[in-house]
């Protein structure tokens, strides 16, 4: 099947306005008659279901946490960009748009990202009348800080959380909408699989978690919020119940899957300190402005900073490489984050690293504290400090922080057109779970921005063209798609509590290998070889899963084990996917480096001193498409359909950070 | 180390629930609290039994889906944290611990240390929001807020409604949950045409849902991980009185 992105014609700065002149409209008697499913209630699940209510239409919501409140936006930390130039420093839609695009190393879609820079000054507007408590200045007008190596400072935030403040803005409107009666909201429910009817996505099937009851929805179409699937690697700084369910099982309907060996990782985060380990703490990366990063020259020296029979603060100064000031002078420690991440990992590679399990750098205050003091350190990240100081037990004032990079947010996601509307008619996808926005890297303060863009302001003006040509009301649960479907659902559950009733390793045990290969063939770095072992190693774990893997208790209750089993069950099989689709992309690109694709002596931009040899090497001729994969079943290699990228408004160019 | 655990094991709704004895073995003092209920999970698993339920999400302190009563305490007796928080290295080796529900009449358990805290939602949706149709408000910077206000109305606006306040009330009472809420909007120009209306609602919400009344023991105060000061409650009742006030001779 051809992927037609449905993107308007015209100048790029009028693409969204044509659109919303030209697209057809429901009238608000019509509009009470269609139903919309929404799954998930993050920001862009929630502003969506809130919005469409407001609308008229008449929405489901459905969370598998115990409130709408508690979805993973919620722990953003940062901020949130607005193309608002309120500091007067020549920002505007243009240069948010251009370093977006930039940003995302030239894999996303041009009239995509334009439209996400033009709605993002709506998006502070209504958060502001809402009542989120950005910070402001003395005057009382909003405050703004240049984030992530911006040169203008676009971005709005709410002490170190924003994400809390905007989605429980966001989770007041949607309970705003509840009372009224706009939308039915089914916490603690999860979607098991989606239906089509005639080839057109109109209901889902759920799981009612508290009592185990298998439900059926329908709805004139369905639209898929449910976040990101970092928690594909185990350990991440997502949510322990984040997982990749709802896309993955949309994918297996038919729904295409684009670009999921794009993941971010982040480089300051809090590093693994045992197997008992459930999830890594992302510490702010503000920290890099005055932390210096460094780990000993020699790994003899690290081992002994490891068995603790050296102190960090012991290690004379030319016995330690403050390797990111070494190879990126004009960056130093503020090196974008792929670069700053990959850096530590080779340091790690080579013997050299810190923390017990030798995967750590440190991060250390004690220059800065000497030139500015600890009372000013203490004013600037005093909170992060503590927070520092709780989870590790060491006091970052008295020796440095240890860090290593961390699974941070997935910019694959479900393939959707300009209308964020999959290939499978009727099935709308927002935010993390879609593709289309950030490329194959995202910009620091943009994950929250496009989350309230899809669902405030663009799927209120996209909804309508699919909706138009549908009869309101046409679809019911009786029909015998969701019959067939609930019953394919069971039939899984069934199997797996079957197995799970005899078998002998716990879920986590299995999500634990999986996390750990993944992380090690896909994750920051790749190689050919390393993608095909664990290509061939995903099935063994599939197959002992099938046989192995120990589920207590019963489907018909709340059972937190099954739900773990049936969201590793696809995690297994997207890790496949994920593996094939990193194998394909024969270039190093935006968040992740192929091994065999770095620049070397006898490139021209090495010679002409440009770049270093070892940067990742972009190859834009064989690579400047999207890759939407389609399931072909178990045991086949999904296959690859290709949305080539066109520039036509910005000029692609190679990164240097020399 | 090794600890004993005095866990709140009760099937369902209607079961009549009781405090089961386990041994935590070999826990590394890094460990979180509820890592360490995990590595206790997988061994009651491996041994054939079901695991103890409990409600965690974020594990970074800020969704407020984590609950229990630790030693009696919600989220533990160390200030300003939630449960998930919580790490082993402030237990003793050999310690016992106890681990209950969060425990009110409004929060029934569902399963072990799971509780329905969906009043909370009620509450907010009876008037914790401004009525603000997306698309018709206006630029940001149209209405400048003293940044005192904004700053006293972010204080409140950090709840993340985990229910701490109501476990710690011998009165299992909202006042702090909703007040916090109540405060953050009042204190705003953006809330204040619904002031009356939503002090009201709230509060008869809230009622409704059987939570107990305020006799100003702080209690919530000091287990409300985000630090929320009884101030918020102070000012409820005023804007309250105010209202009911307002609304006896409209």
């Amino acid at each position: 099947m051809a992927l037609n992105s449905a993107i308007p014609s015209g100048p790029i700065d009028m693409k969204w306005t044509d659109y919303k002149a030209n697209a057809p409209l429901i009238n608000p008697a019509n509009k009470r008659k269609f139903s919309v499913i929404v799954v998930g209630s993050g920001l862009a699940g929630g502003s969506a279901a809130a919005t469409l209510s407001e609308l008229g239409y008449q929405v489901k919501c459905f969370c598998y946490q115990d409130s709408p409140r508690r979805a993973h936006s919620i722990a953003a930390q940062g901020g949130i960009n607005a193309a608002k130039n309120y500091q007067n420093d020549g920002d505007s839609v243009w240069r948010l748009f251009y370093d977006t695009i930039k940003g995302g190393d030239f894999r996303s879609r041009e009239a995509n990202v334009h439209r996400l820079a033009e709605v993002s000054t709506n998006i502070i507007d209504q958060c502001v009348a809402q009542g989120v408590p950005f910070a402001r200045e003395y005057g009382g007008l909003l405050a703004n800080r240049s984030f992530g190596g911006a040169q203008v400072s676009r971005t709005f935030y709410a002490r170190g959380q924003t994400g809390q403040q905007l989605l429980i803005g966001c989770y007041q409107a949607l309970e705003k909408e509840v009372a009224r009666g706009g939308v039915q909201m089914y916490p603690r429910t999860e979607m098991m699989d989606l239906v089509k009817v005639n080839g057109h996505a109109k209901g889902i099937i759920v799981r009612n978690l508290q009592t185990g009851k298998i439900e059926r929805h329908s709805a004139d179409c369905v639209i898929l919020a449910s976040g990101g699937y970092g928690n594909v690697f185990y350990l991440s700084t997502n949510a322990m119940g984040c997982n990749v369910m709802a896309a993955f099982r949309a994918y297996k309907q038919g729904a295409y899957f684009a670009n999921p060996c794009y993941t971010q990782i982040h480089p300051t985060c809090i590093p693994v300190s045992g197997d008992y380990q459930s999830k890594l703490t992302l510490m702010s990366e503000s920290l890099r402005n005055d932390g210096r990063i460094w780990v000993p020259k020699s790994a003899d020296i690290a081992a002994k900073l490891r068995e603790g029979t050296m102190r960090a603060a012991d290690v004379r100064d030319e016995d330690r490489d403050y390797y990111l000031e070494r190879k990126y002078p004009s960056f130093g420690n503020l090196a974008p984050r792929d670069i700053s991440s990959r850096s530590a990992k080779e340091a790690c590679d080579e013997g050299r690293g810190v923390a017990k399990t030798g995967l750590g750098v440190y991060l250390d205050f004690r220059d800065s504290i000497e030139r500015l003091g600890a009372d000013t350190i203490k004013a600037r990240y005093g909170n992060l400090f503590t927070m520092y100081e709780k989870i590790s037990g060491e006091d970052p004032y008295s020796m440095p922080m240890k860090i290593y990079p961390a699974v941070h947010y997935t910019m694959g996601g479900l393939w959707v057109d300009y209308n964020l509307m999959s290939n499978v008619p009727g099935l709308h996808v927002l935010g993390e779970a879609n593709f289309s926005d950030h490329g194959a890297n995202r910009l620091g303060a943009s994950a929250l921005m496009q989350g309230l863009a899809d669902g405030y302001f663009v799927i209120p003006s996209t909804l309508p063209s699919y909706l138009v040509n549908e009869t309101p009301g046409s679809i019911s649960t009786d029909m015998p798609e969701f019959k067939e479907a609930e019953e394919k659902v069971t039939e899984r559950l069934d199997g797996l509590m079957k197995v799970g009733e005899k078998g002998k390793r716990t879920v986590d045990s299995f999500h634990r290998e999986l996390g750990l290969l993944t992380w090690d063939k896909c994750g920051m770095s790749r190689s050919k070889e390393g993608l095909e072992e664990a290509i061939d190693k995903i099935p063994q774990i599939r197959e002992e899963f099938h046989e192995n893997v120990r589920i207590p208790g019963s489907a018909g209750a709340l059972n937190m084990e099954l739900e773990k089993a049936y969201r590793v069950q696809d995690f297994i099989d997207f890790a496949e996917m994920t593996c094939h689709d990193a194998l394909n992309r024969e270039e190093s690109c935006g968040g992740h480096f192929r091994e065999e694709y770095q620049f070397t002596e006898d490139d021209p931009e090495v010679q002409s001193g440009f770049t270093n040899p070892g940067e990742a090497k972009r190859r834009d001729e064989e690579f400047m498409y999207a890759a939407a994969w389609e399931d072909k079943g178990p045991g086949n290699k999904p296959e690859l359909h290709k949305e080539d990228l066109n520039y036509e408004f910005v000029k692609p160019s190679v990164r240097s950070y020399k | 180390m090794n600890l004993k655990l005095k866990v709140w094991r009760q099937a369902h709704a209607d079961d009549r629930g009781t405090i089961v004895d386990y041994d935590a073995k070999d826990i590394p003092e890094e460990a979180s609290f509820l890592e360490m209920i995990d590595i206790v999970n997988e061994q009651i698993i491996e041994d054939g039994g079901e695991p103890i339920h409990f409600d965690h999400d974020c594990r970074e302190g800020i969704c407020g889906m984590c609950s229990l009563n630790i030693n009696g305490v919600p989220h533990s007796k160390e200030r300003g944290i939630t449960t998930c928080q919580v790490h082993m290295r402030k237990f003793n080796d050999g310690d016992t611990i106890w681990i209950e529900p969060f425990r009110a009449k409004a929060f029934p358990v569902v399963k072990d240390l799971v509780v329905d805290r969906s009043a909370f939602d009620r509450i907010i949706a009876a008037g914790g929001y401004v009525e603000v149709r997306t698309g018709s408000a206006v630029d940001a910077n149209s209405v400048p807020i003293p940044k005192d206000k904004a700053d006293a109305a972010f204080d409140a606006a950090a709840c993340i409604g985990c229910g701490a306040c109501v476990a710690s009330c011998k009165n299992a009472s909202a006042m702090l949950f909703t007040g916090a809420k109540a405060a953050h909007l009042n204190l705003l120009p953006q809330g204040e045409p619904e002031k009356d209306k939503r002090v009201l609602a709230m509060v008869r919400q809230m009622d409704a849902e059987g939570f107990g009344n305020c006799t100003n023991q702080y209690e919530c105060e000091a287990a409300c991980p985000k630090e929320i000061s009884a101030d918020v409650i102070s000012k409820l009742n005023r804007d309250y009185a105010i209202a009911s006030a307002r609304e006896a001779v409209s």
